[in-house]
């Protein structure tokens, strides 16, 4: 069991600077994030695409501004738990208990909860029959690429993890992509490559096809593809791989009791507090009158947050108000100090 | 000013006025027409305000600006007729839009 004052759910933005405020006021905390790494939407939606309206920083993409924030928490040593997601939550004698699905213990007085819209998990075919194949012949992510050697291989999508497996198993497998439409999003040299990787018959490439049904008794046997004019096709396989992006759930954070008001979680804007004591909530998951799902609102949120947890932290000491600028305290903290 | 016709899977049509310069998702947002996630606010970084236009409206609307199309690779059931509802802004000329709303959008 870990014991640190604060459990921040979220590595985006908003949870590493309220990380840094956390910090700054001596308060300790610990990290979780469902994804690979640090960063949450900036990282997954936009790491290339520019950011203009972080206060004083005229443009940055998403990708730097991580870097950024990565680098302002770096002197408090904050432990990252990622590829991890939140699962129970317990009360026991005033401190939270939090277990992850990673089967990592928390015991933390206070949790901020800077979950942006949720958990990223893999978007997944629309048919219902998909499910029973799921993780035995139908994959959304590859985690052993060796299965696939010399079997068939459908793989579903048109974004650089569609072009990229396709590229990749043609070497070892027969494949077929099938993709919505002509276009694709992937990189274009990738593009090309499958192209001529289906010039060559070395890949089967079908566009302007969806998935229409799959058969199989406890393996897939094959799959049904639809044209957008109506006709249908039919092949054997052995695998399907669908890669359509990824989907924000909020997940059991929605078995909590907290009040949720449209896919967010109310709180206050004293200290962004949630209906449960001790529980908070900043970024793109709170909502209260007036929110704007802008990231300055967030670190906004995550300063008053992390002066909220500083009750249940160090319930008999009083918080005093500093600046950066002139506290040793602080200063001590970030390890600048003179 | 213009009337914006949602039809839900249920198959209930909510018509609202929605203001020139709002999108239709913003109109199905701030009217509570359930089935219009918009988890990203509007910024095409998503896929969760698909809508399927019909099809005499389809020349009408804005056209896609690139990615567009690559987000609807990722919505629930992409058909021909799939529009991102937050992409799609209100005017004189879209009075009596009809869309129809996935059944789901995840």
């Amino acid at each position: 069991m870990i014991k640190k004052d604060v459990l921040i759910i979220g590595a985006g933005p908003t949870g590493l600077f309220c990380a840094h405020q956390l910090g700054i006021i001596g308060l300790s905390c610990e990290i979780v994030d469902n994804l690979d790494k640090a960063g949450g939407q900036c990282i997954e939606l936009y790491p290339d695409k520019p950011i203009y309206d972080i206060p004083a920083v005229p443009e940055c993409t998403g990708e730097e501004l991580t870097t950024n924030l990565l680098k302002q928490i770096k002197p408090f040593n904050i432990k990252f738990h990622l590829n991890e997601r939140v699962e129970d939550l317990k009360k026991v004698e005033g401190r939270w208990h939090v277990r992850t699905s990673g089967k990592q213990e928390f015991d933390v007085a206070s949790i901020v909860i800077a979950g942006g819209v949720g958990s990223f998990e893999p978007r997944k075919f629309p048919l219902k029959e998909c499910e029973k194949f799921e993780g035995s012949s139908i994959f959304y992510s590859i985690k052993d690429k060796t299965v696939f050697k010399d079997k068939i291989i459908s793989i579903f999508g048109g974004g650089d993890s569609a072009l990229d497996w396709a590229i990749e198993l043609s070497n070892t497998s027969k494949v077929n992509l099938i993709h919505r439409r002509d276009g694709f999003s992937g990189a274009e040299s990738s593009v090309q490559k499958v192209k001529e990787l289906n010039d060559q018959g070395k890949i089967n490439l079908y566009t302007k096809y969806q998935i229409d049904s799959v058969s199989g008794v406890s393996n897939i046997q094959s799959v049904k593809i639809k044209h957008d004019d109506g006709e249908t096709k039919e092949f054997k396989t052995d695998y399907i791989l669908g890669f359509f992006g990824l989907i924000m759930q909020l997940g059991p954070i929605l078995d909590w009791g907290l009040n949720i008001n449209k896919k967010a979680i109310e709180v206050n804007t004293k200290n962004f507090e949630t209906n449960i004591d001790g529980i908070f909530a900043i970024g793109d998951i709170c909502t209260y009158p007036g929110k704007l799902k802008l990231i300055l609102s967030g670190f906004h949120e995550g300063a008053l947050a992390a002066r909220g947890c500083f009750k249940y932290a160090k319930p008999d000491e009083k918080l005093r108000f500093e600046f950066t600028t002139t506290s040793k305290a602080a200063q001590e903290r970030l390890g600048v100090k003179k | 000013m213009a009337k914006i016709n949602y039809i839900t899977h249920d198959n209930q049509t909510h018509t609202i006025d929605v203001q020139n310069g709002l999108t239709v998702m913003e109109g199905a947002v701030q009217n509570d027409i359930p089935g219009i996630d918009a988890d990203c606010g509007g910024g095409m970084a998503c896929a969760t305000c698909h809508v399927y236009v019909n099809e005499e409206w389809l020349d009408k609307l804005p056209t896609k600006e690139d990615g567009e199309e690559d987000m609807l690779d990722m919505a629930f059931e992409p058909k021909q007729n799939s529009r991102l509802s937050c992409q799609l802004t209100i005017s004189d000329e879209l009075d009596g839009l009809v869309v129809n709303i996935p059944s789901k959008q995840v």
